[in-house]
């Protein structure tokens, strides 16, 4: 018994370190394999709250909607009038940059709402289609605001803010847009 | 001359014992940075693609829907479909209770909606009011960047 923890002790086990690094080098090759550093990319958007059905919607006033109807062929429908999807971003434009000029745009930025409807056969790319160029109109609102104030473009601006919420572009020219229920359709 | 035959004479070390340091770092990065991809999409979701896109920053907030056509054998396709983490829901009011659970987890929750092209509107609004339902509202419909250009 006493020879054998003798024994023991005086051999002092040292686990070899040179290896340490080869086996971090197999599992970095694992993860560097498994790895994607794809970034999601898309058009983000809030959805409205549930609406409580004994509450009535808050008024809009008409002039202030811009109204966009596609139904299940991808006809567009601008304010009434047949056009296209590449319209879209010209008419969002005046329409939320009117300042209460012409009468048939809105009143003033803030209140400026554009609203997009649909069928229910509408095709989504479509609604992409159309999404993105509303996005893009405001986009380009932002991208001019942020230039007049001396940056490069809107991404610098919101960088350069300490609390994004602050945030006075998007406060002036909020986008607002509305996605109706659709149709039923046939 | 002589001052090259100086400096060869010299011959200088990198010290190597840093090395396990230095790759345990990037180990490390690439450990925290890795998302395993934990469920298989048996749905077709082929993109949109458009130009106004946001990056999705936080990637441990998203949570996936996916829409499309669903996959069969045979490199065959069948009816739109909606899926969630790795089932297929067939009654889309379950959305509801999958999602605020998922909520409840996570209140920062985005819902990226993956949704094929060549679904239609329907679908989607039935998922959305899903959502609603469920106070999920912050989305995102995935899509791609246009490479062709305008």
């Amino acid at each position: 018994m006493g020879v054998l923890a003798k024994r023991k002790k005086r051999d002092g086990a040292e686990i070899p370190t040179s290896s340490m690094a080869d086996i971090a080098f197999l599992l970095l090759i694992f993860f560097l394999v498994t790895t994607t550093i794809d970034v999601d990319t898309g058009i983000g958007m809030t959805l409205p709250p549930k609406l409580d059905e004994n509450v009535e919607p808050p008024p809009v006033r008409e002039r202030n909607i811009l109204k966009i109807l596609i139904n299940e062929q991808g006809q567009v429908l601008l304010e009434d009038l047949p056009s296209s999807v590449a319209q879209i971003r010209g008419e969002v434009l005046t329409h939320v940059r009117n300042m209460g000029r012409d009468l048939r745009y809105s009143e003033s930025p803030d209140k400026a709402v554009v609203s997009i409807k649909t069928d229910r056969q509408t095709p989504y790319n479509m609604y992409i289609q159309t999404l993105d160029e509303v996005w893009m109109a405001y986009f380009e609102i932002w991208d001019n605001e942020a230039r007049s104030l001396g940056f490069l473009n809107y991404q610098e601006y919101r960088s350069s803010l300490d609390d994004p919420k602050a945030n006075e572009i998007r406060e002036q020219w909020p986008a607002q847009v509305s996605l109706a229920e659709p149709d039923p359709g046939a | 001359m002589a001052h090259f035959t100086k400096k060869s004479k010299a011959k200088p070390q990198i010290s190597t014992a840093s090395l396990p340091d230095i790759i345990f770092m990037l180990l490390i990065f690439f450990m925290v940075t890795t998302v395993l991809r934990e469920q298989e999409v048996q749905v077709r979701a082929v993109l949109p693609m458009a130009e106004a896109l946001t990056k999705i920053e936080q990637k441990r907030y998203v949570s996936y829907v996916y829409t499309g056509p669903e996959k069969l054998r045979g490199n065959r396709f069948g009816d739109i479909k909606v899926q969630i983490d790795d089932a297929i829901i067939d009654d889309l009011t379950n959305i509801r209770t999958i999602m605020y659970s998922k909520l409840v987890a996570e209140p920062r929750l985005i819902v990226s909606m993956r949704i094929d092209e060549e679904s239609d509107m329907g679908v989607l609004t039935d998922v959305q009011s899903e959502l609603r339902d469920a106070g999920a509202l912050r989305i995102n419909y995935s899509s791609r960047r246009d490479i062709t250009g305008l």
